[in-house]
């Protein structure tokens, strides 16, 4: 019996339920002995020139090493945009900020003390002089250009995608109903519990040790190694255990390059933790797209065309966010046969945080728009939302579908996972519910809430197409080792990766070890994001272990004096057997005694792989006052096989809480002025375990034949589907009082203005 | 995230604690629970010199029977409140009130005395307290003064209380099988009320209406003259002028102060 | 100033200053980093501990301040290398996935079952609203708890490596609408 697709508990749990993780914070290592802690000291205001920054006073504070500002590290130059060909080149970014600051919390000074107590005592009396000049929060106003980020680039314009003057007015030519609306997906904070942090040493070698939790190691020394002027040889970057990342971890922050430069500045060792009141504002946000979406069909349900109009807010300083519109227009039409439809879209900087990646991280925009787009045409005209979605998915497929918008679909049957949903929520028997309510004119309403989305994973990095790296080792002990290029934060690879390798070389789980994001020992890799891990990461996995066989095949036909062919391995015993004469035989680990036994395998995947799926929410609302309470979230997330249940349930679990998050609580929030009115835990309204309930979840498999496993990517789907969902839900519980719409989050006073909105429209 | 530099003594009784803050005036503070003052330290909104802490003192904790009254020592914790026989039986309101003050952990350092002097007027205390028309007790260097709540809540996080003294214990009347109801709208269920509402023996108070815990007369006197729920609740908003953020804008949180009130008041009966 | 308290079993006498919060005591003085600081408010609850048998954040608490006290943590909770009950049921329920905030959700629901020990599932929702987690969606540590409180006392063991099918727990006051749909597709409900 395999063990693949079982519920193998996870290894990894003992010492954290025990001794707990051993995050950057707790690092205990004999370079980081007598460490400097590193405080940053943040602007107040949203855009303001530096007139004076005045560190003596903060100087002679107790404790304090030094005190450096932008102006010690100017040899560092800036920072460019990601993808600066896409994006202006011109948005660069300081470490430390010089002359101009460009939204609250950008960091300006740097203070270093024997104890972290001292930090922040002496952080406060570091005195600058800012010369406020007007924040752009608005995104009109951003377009506008009245007021530029940049003046020597002339524009707030970060990048274009798609031509705003080529669309094609005769889109909707011939539909019977169109409908138009400008949704905003809101700015949330990805708020990892654990929050950025750093500690750096440099050896007598002249080369950096940084411990910096991060979602692929090789790429945070990369970004790190860009920022010091450093050739990344010269850099190691090592993980330690990672409390959540969800797309703000990946590469590095001008942060973590800060407490590198001053370790070499003051030959000693530096460690940084940033607050949570930091973390909120000062780690990239996440989504904040404003939308249009504009859809025409006929009136017996048949969608003919789509439109999608993208602003993103990019935050200050172009990053990830910045270009993910593309991903958003590359899934524009979702698992829809929409024969007409066009995106486009711009991101402008704000005087705002910088926006980055977040768990779908593109992808949950393009499902929100088209599942709310979608049931404006539904309530426009008059059709159950159910029925309109079942007349416009794309049919079943097998082989590869490739859509208008340059995505290749690798396997999909979205009816299915329609039908699927809606029979495991019994959604006529919902329907009833919702209608006695509506009979009654109960205070509390039911909504159904409807989604049904597709979405693209493991798709390839900058550097070329998607692959990942692993190297299997099994020792004279029999034990094994595996080495990756993945990078989890909770995903369990330790658990998962031993699985596959198990499974292959006949070695209980527990003897098998991972290692990861030590980049002296795994030089290469793509990280954990995108969920892609499974999909190319685990495959590599299995594919070196099986190549490993393949060695020690040869290795034992040697001491067994037979043939190769003439053997067989069996995992039962982990050992190799001439075929038919089970006694001659030689165990797998007794191969590794004269040499040493172990395969680096690199797996490459065809392309990107697109896990698809359906989910019903209900909700419900109290008409008088506005308050949403979520009462089943059903989701139907088909990736293809399921390695282990238990973990992969955990992710879906994790992803549906985030996208419900998104759907009615949380949401970060600016004041004209640019100052964040939700930088603490107690104001950012993050979901606590009282405003969701349990999951229902429901299996379903489709295989992919991009990888031996047929696995696509689970880690992002739940955040994806269940965001519109919640929010479908939302205004389908008002749909008979009038409303069409609300805007994410479905906050009560939200709810509470569209209700009063729709009773004066209807008087 | 950490406070400024303080120096610490426990007070050997209260008053001794009285006496402390009589000497070290406007630098001092009092601790109890801490969990008013340390969260505000933490943020460097507060940062006095000297914390005198009064957290153990066995007179400041405990809830006894007086007469016609119950007498709750300052220093007694949210989560003992709410479980205390005699409170549960005798002021319902304020053992359901403690128990919906943030989360356990909090509840199990918070004090009712902390509560009150913090003077959050989003809080469920000193709501309660108003709704219940209770007092306080306070020990100063001249001695003890009793103040009811309508009288001791003075500003936004403010009280009557001087520099130099300490609340030592709060007084409610007794009223078994009296009926009550009290109503809190959050997003989330540690949050701090974006409005309440509590409801007891005629008298309606709110909580986040105003820069104090506020009486809802208009509402009370048409209870009095005989009108029913609805009718009582419509007034419950007046003469109230409510901040705005976030979560509610005036016209917002004056509709909930009304369905809150209907609410409490439909739960009274 | 001088400060005698109990850790995890162990007396303990050192020289803090006042401002010491409890949660650095324990990780810098006493070396014990399961306890995590993920917030600035006392909203988050990664550093809960026990003080007395109490659940607390250690995060408001000033080291001063427990004096004379107990306090355990996560790592004193395991006895000869057996996890705790409620260490074994997060395992088994896999309630775990970072790991960041589970020391404290692992100490907030010793607590919880100490004051309550047969909560309904509303009940631990409630007693855990002092603990955020990013990861887990609440759903595994929610039946973790369950499954804690059922198993009642003893059972240190961390079970035989394999966990029935973790279907969703039971959603509060939901629409009375049964599951539907043959087992195999609905993953209990």
């Amino acid at each position: 019996m395999s063990i693949l697709g079982t519920r193998v508990l996870r290894v990894e749990d003992p010492r954290f339920l025990t001794t707990g993780g051993v995050y950057t914070e707790d690092v205990q290592d004999e370079q980081l002995a007598g460490a400097g802690h590193v405080s940053f000291v943040r602007s107040p205001i949203a855009h303001a020139t530096i007139r004076r920054i005045d560190v003596r006073e903060a100087a002679a504070a107790p404790g304090v090493i030094a005190v450096f500002t932008g102006t010690d590290l100017a040899a560092l130059g800036t920072v460019p945009p990601m993808m600066p060909g896409l994006v202006n080149r011109g948005m660069r970014r300081p470490l430390l900020a010089t002359d101009v600051v460009r939204f609250v919390g950008e960091p300006v000074a740097v203070v270093v003390t024997d104890e972290p107590y001292q930090g922040e005592d002496a952080a406060e009396l570091v005195d600058v002089d800012y010369d406020p000049l007007p924040a752009v929060v608005d995104l009109a106003a951003a377009l506008s250009g009245q007021v530029l980020l940049f003046g020597e680039v002339g524009t707030n314009i970060a990048a274009n995608f798609g031509d705003q003057g080529a669309l094609d007015a005769r889109l909707f030519d011939g539909c019977d109903a169109v409908v138009q609306h400008t949704i905003i997906n809101q700015r949330v904070a990805p708020a990892p519990m654990e929050t950025r942090a750093a500690a750096a040493a440099w050896g007598q070698d002249g080369r950096l040790t940084a411990w910096i939790p991060n979602q692929g190691a090789q790429g945070t020394r990369a970004a790190l190694a860009s920022m010091l002027g450093l050739d990344a040889g010269q850099v190691r970057v090592i993980t330690p255990d990672v409390g959540g990342a969800f797309g703000a971890k990946f590469g590095a922050d001008p942060e973590h390059a800060v407490v590198a430069w001053v370790a070499k500045r003051l030959n000693r060792p530096a460690r940084w933790t940033e607050t949570r009141s930091e973390n909120l504002i000062a780690m990239t946000h996440g989504r904040a797209q404003q939308q249009t979406v504009t859809i025409g069909g006929t009136r017996d349900g048949a969608v003919l065309a789509y439109r999608l109009e993208i602003l993103q807010d990019a935050g200050a300083y172009p990053r990830a966010g910045a270009i993910l519109p593309l991903l958003t227009i590359l899934m524009a039409p979702g698992p829809y046969a929409i024969p007409r439809a066009e995106a486009v879209g711009r991101s402008v900087v704000t005087t705002t945080t910088p926006v980055g990646a977040y768990r779908g991280a593109g992808r949950p925009e393009a499902t929100a728009a088209v599942e709310r787009a979608i049931d404006l045409f539904a309530a426009e005209i008059g059709m159950d939302p159910a029925a309109v979605r079942r007349r416009n998915l794309l049919p079943p497929f097998t082989e590869p579908h490739a859509t208008a918008f340059g995505a290749l679909y690798d396997s999909g049957d979205y009816a299915a996972a329609l039908d699927k949903v809606l029979a495991v929520a019994d959604y006529d028997e919902l329907r009833r519910q919702q209608a006695g309510r509506r009979d009654r004119g109960d205070t509390v309403q039911l909504g159904i809430g409807l989604s049904c989305y597709v979405e693209i994973t493991g798709a390839g990095e900058e550097a070329g197409d998607p692959h990942e790296n692993a190297t299997v080792e099994v020792h004279p002990d029999g034990t094994a080792t595996i080495l990756t290029g993945t990078s989890p934060h909770g995903q369990g690879h330790a658990t998962a990766w031993a699985m596959l390798a198990s499974d292959e070389l006949g070695i209980p789980v527990e003897k098998i070890a991972l290692k990861w994001g030590d980049t002296d020992l795994v030089p290469e890799g793509g990280g954990t994001g995108g969920s892609r891990s499974l999909q190319q990461g685990g495959a590599a996995v299995r594919q070196a272990s099986q190549e490993l066989i393949g060695v020690a095949r040869q290795r034992a036909a040697d001491v067994l004096e037979a043939s190769p062919a003439d053997l067989r391995f069996d995992p039962a015993r982990s050992a190799f057997e001439i075929a038919g004469d089970p006694d001659a035989a030689v165990p797998l680990a007794a191969l590794a005694e004269e040499e040493r036994l172990l395969v680096r395998a690199v797996f490459s995947a065809p392309g990107a792989t697109y896990p698809f799926g359906a989910h019903v929410a209900v909700v419900e609302v109290d008409t008088e006052t506005g308050k949403v309470v979520l009462r089943r979230l059903v989701a139907v997330d088909d990736a293809g096989f399921v390695l282990n249940p238990l973990l992969a349930e955990g992710q879906r679990h994790g992803g549906l809480a985030q996208g419900a998050a998104q759907a009615f609580l949380e949401e970060v929030v600016y004041d004209p002025e640019g100052n964040p009115l939700t930088a603490s835990l107690a104001d950012y309204p993050f979901l606590s375990a009282t405003e969701v309930p349990g999951f229902e979840l429901v299996d379903m498999q489709t295989p992919t034949s991009y990888n031996p496993l047929g696995a696509k990517g689970i880690g992002e789907a739940g955040s994806i589907g269940s965001t519109p969902a919640v929010q479908n839900a939302v205004v389908d519980a008002l749909a008979h009082l009038g409303v069409r719409h609300i805007d994410l989050p479905a906050s009560p006073q939200r709810v509470w203005q569209a209700l009063q909105a729709a009773r004066t429209e209807n008087a | 995230m950490i406070p400024a530099p303080f120096d610490y003594l426990p007070a050997e009784s209260a008053a001794h604690a009285v006496e402390l803050l009589a000497r070290h005036g406007d630098d001092a503070k009092l601790l109890a629970g801490g969990h008013s003052l340390l969260p505000m330290m933490k943020l460097r909104l507060a940062a006095p010199a000297l914390l005198i802490d009064v957290g153990s003192l066995a007179e400041l904790a405990g809830v006894r029977a007086d007469g016609g009254e119950l007498v709750i020592g300052a220093a007694t914790c949210h989560a003992d409140l709410a479980a205390d026989e005699l409170t549960r039986a005798d002021a319902p309101l304020l053992a359901h009130a403690a128990a919906q003050v943030g989360d356990p952990q909090i509840r199990h350092r918070g004090t009712i005395g902390g509560s009150l002097a913090h003077a959050d007027p989003a809080a469920d205390l000193p709501m309660a307290l108003v709704a219940l028309g209770g007092s306080v007790e306070v020990l100063g260097p001249g001695g003890s003064r009793r103040e009811t709540a309508d009288d001791f809540f003075t500003g936004f996080f403010e009280t009557s209380l001087e520099p130099d003294e300490l609340l030592t214990a709060v007084r409610v009347p007794r009223n078994p099988g009296a009926g009550w109801g009290y109503q809190k709208f959050v997003r989330r269920a540690n949050d701090w009320a974006i409005v309440a509402a509590a409801a007891t023996g005629g008298r309606i108070a709110l909580a986040n209406m105003g820069p104090v815990p506020l009486r809802a007369h208009a509402a009370e006197r048409a209870l009095a003259a005989g009108a029913n729920a609805a009718q009582a609740a419509a007034l419950a908003a007046d003469g109230t002028s409510p901040g705005e953020d976030m979560h509610a804008d005036r016209g917002y949180r004056q509709h909930l102060a009304r369905v809150l009130t209907r609410r409490a008041l439909v739960q009274q009966d | 100033m001088l400060l005698k308290l109990n850790v995890n079993g162990q007396q303990r006498s050192d020289d803090v200053e006042p401002r010491l919060l409890l949660v650095h005591y324990l990780r810098e003085v006493c070396g014990l980093r399961a306890a995590n600081v993920g917030c600035d408010t006392t909203s988050c609850g990664a550093c809960t501990v026990l003080l007395d048998g109490k659940s607390v954040k250690s995060c408001t608490v000033l080291t001063v301040q427990a004096a004379g006290q107990q306090v355990t943590t996560a790592e004193g909770l395991a006895a000869d290398g057996e996890l705790h009950p409620v260490q074994a049921a997060f395992r088994r329920e896999h309630g775990l996935q970072c790991g960041f905030c589970t020391p404290g959700m692992v100490m907030a629901t010793v607590g919880l079952l100490a004051e309550n020990p047969e909560p309904t599932e509303d009940q631990v929702r409630e007693g855990l609203e002092g603990n955020l987690c990013r990861c887990t969606g609440y759903h595994n540590i929610v039946r973790a708890v369950l499954a804690a409180a059922a198993a009642g006392d003893p059972a240190t063991s961390a079970g035989s490596g394999r966990s029935g099918p973790s279907g969703p727990v039971r959603g509060r006051g939901a629409p009375a609408v049964g599951t539907s749909g043959p087992a195999s597709d609905a993953v209990g409900a």
